[in-house]
């Protein structure tokens, strides 16, 4: 999986479980939860659709490298390569 | 072997098991009774074959009102959360409601300023402090699980002069969701205060079943199994480790076991030896009456949705003397949650406190009896509240609180639950977790919000 993939999963991800946010103008490198209307039960449910559909675990100690998009491509794609 | 068995399917327990069964958990439900709900539910009465009604049991309203869109809220993280779309709530504003004493009536709405104004209008002296008490409570972060308690009439008595304000921002607050008499911790009031005074009212099209109909389609299908009419008996503990649960038709092994019955409920039924903590059944019940007419109240007539009633010098929140205390009340008018549709029958539910030992004491003729007297008092109180309504009581229903526990399986027919709570949701046994009205969070949206957050939790973050 390319780099661009692994961010249209994330972001196919966060469209399913936030349908209200505008998603067309998301910053690479501010933190998701500043630019939308995320909490910690949004992050939740972004770690739950990557391992449901894609089998990709994030251990609770690693949540917070995904705090931007930028971050969450650079921590996951490794984990889809695999 | 299920992953999580949840015992009750009220709100607490379907949003739990749309959550776990959401991300592939097997989970099943156990629910006592033939229905969903719990202590939202709804029942029927047959008086000849073509006169069925539904009656609607638990909330008058819906609190924590947002409009389409609004982000950041209580119910809007429900409905994230359950992936559940804001229209299919099919939600109707209240007109207002009002808090009504003896020297003072305070009207409300979901809109804040109307409070505002009138609290500017009775408490003129008091006006400024009410502003800043109410930009303490949005500053306030009531979700902090580390906060100690804090008695809510002496913190608010020293804000804000005047006696009979204080009881009269307190009482629907404590009358839609306090387990303790009187008084309050500032946490839950800022949770409340929050829900009904800033967010507000709001009523599904089709009462409470909009709601069960909701979440019990969406737990099947995510993958859920509900059995109604299946109690379960006992909680099977071994080494302090949960087993299963025993139900009449045998053990059930789990995992995880989230009780929505309550804490001296669940407690009560854990099968090994294990010390628990004490647990009291909650001081607080209630009367209700149902009242069908013949036609709707006329909007010139009466145009609120609900009544916070009082008519004694003091607010007394408290499991009354008495059978019952006819001193307060609230007063709910369903049909003024879409006051445009005006013809049909009209329908009007009144709430007493009531003393569910003196209830349970009575002899079945006595019993039958003292409910004709509830009757009485809550048809002379629509005449108080509503002089000039000409309407005919064509059906009616009253309910007490042995009715309440035979249904909702609650102790003493608390209907919010014990005095002592699992904030955190957790038990001394491993994998034993409390939600709903004993893990702390009231209400409709509280409690859906309760059984998310534990599940979150200890069903899904637990794991990985």
């Amino acid at each position: 999986m390319t780099t661009q993939d692994v961010k249209q999963v994330v972001i196919d991800i966060i469209a399913d479980i936030a349908p209200d946010e505008d998603l067309s103008v998301i910053k690479e490198d501010v933190s998701l939860r500043e630019q939308l209307d995320l909490d910690s039960m949004d992050f939740l449910d972004i770690v739950m659709e990557l391992r449901k559909r894609h089998r990709v675990e994030v251990p609770a100690d690693d949540y917070p490298r995904l705090a931007t998009l930028a971050s969450c491509v650079e921590y996951l794609t490794p984990k889809f390569i695999q | 072997m299920y992953d999580a068995v949840i015992v009750g399917a009220g709100m607490s327990g379907l949003a739990a098991g749309i959550r776990l069964a959401m991300f592939d958990k097997k989970v099943c439900i156990f629910e006592k009774h033939s229905i969903p709900g719990g202590l939202n539910s709804y029942y029927r009465r047959r008086r000849e074959p073509l006169e069925e009604r539904k009656f609607d049991v638990g909330l008058h309203a819906m609190t924590n009102f947002i409009r389409k869109g609004e982000k950041g809220k209580p119910f809007s993280k429900l409905l994230k959360q359950l992936r559940l779309d804001y229209d299919s709530f099919q939600l109707e504003e209240q007109s207002h409601s009002k808090i009504q004493f003896p020297d003072a009536i305070l009207k409300f709405s979901n809109d804040f300023e109307l409070l505002k104004s009138e609290v500017a209008r009775f408490f003129p002296d008091d006006y400024q402090n009410f502003l800043h008490l109410v930009e303490t409570i949005v500053q306030f972060n009531e979700l902090d699980l580390n906060a100690t308690y804090q008695s809510t009439k002496e913190l608010l008595s020293q804000r804000i002069k005047n006696p009979q304000l204080v009881e009269m921002i307190m009482c629907p607050l404590l009358i839609y969701g306090s387990a303790w008499e009187n008084d309050m911790d500032f946490s839950q009031f800022v949770i409340m205060f929050k829900s009904i005074f800033l967010e507000g009212f709001a009523r599904p099209r089709g009462g409470v079943r909009t709601i069960l109909e909701l979440l019990t389609k969406k737990f099947l299908e995510v993958g859920g199994e509900i059995k109604y009419r299946t109690p379960v008996e006992k909680i099977i503990v071994e080494n302090k480790k949960i087993k299963g649960v025993q139900t009449p038709n045998g053990f059930v092994e789990s995992k995880q076991v989230f009780s929505s019955m309550g804490l001296p409920e669940t407690y009560e039924r854990v099968s090994e030896g294990v010390r628990l903590p004490m647990a009291p059944a909650g001081p607080l019940s209630f009367t209700e009456t149902i009242l069908f007419y013949d036609k709707k109240v006329p909007l010139e007539q009466f145009d609120s949705t609900i009544v916070f009633y009082n008519n004694a010098s003091q607010y007394r929140y408290q499991r009354p003397s008495s059978l019952y205390d006819n001193t307060s009340a609230v007063f709910c008018a369903p049909d003024n949650y879409h006051p445009n549709q005006r013809d049909g029958e009209g329908v009007l539910r009144i709430t007493y406190m009531a003393n569910y030992n003196l209830w349970k004491s009575l002899e079945r003729e006595v019993y039958l009896q003292k409910k004709q007297e509830v009757l009485a008092d809550s048809i002379k109180l629509v005449n108080t509240l509503i002089p000039d309504f000409d309407g005919n009581v064509t059906f009616s229903d009253v309910f007490s609180p042995t009715t309440i526990e035979r249904y909702t399986w609650h102790k003493a027919g608390a209907v919010y639950g014990s005095t002592e709570k699992s904030r955190a949701g957790k038990t001394p046994i491993e994998n034993l977790f409390i939600i709903g009205t004993d893990q702390g969070f009231v209400g409709i949206v509280g409690s859906i919000l309760s059984g998310i957050s534990i599940s979150n939790l200890y069903g899904l973050m637990g794991e990985s």
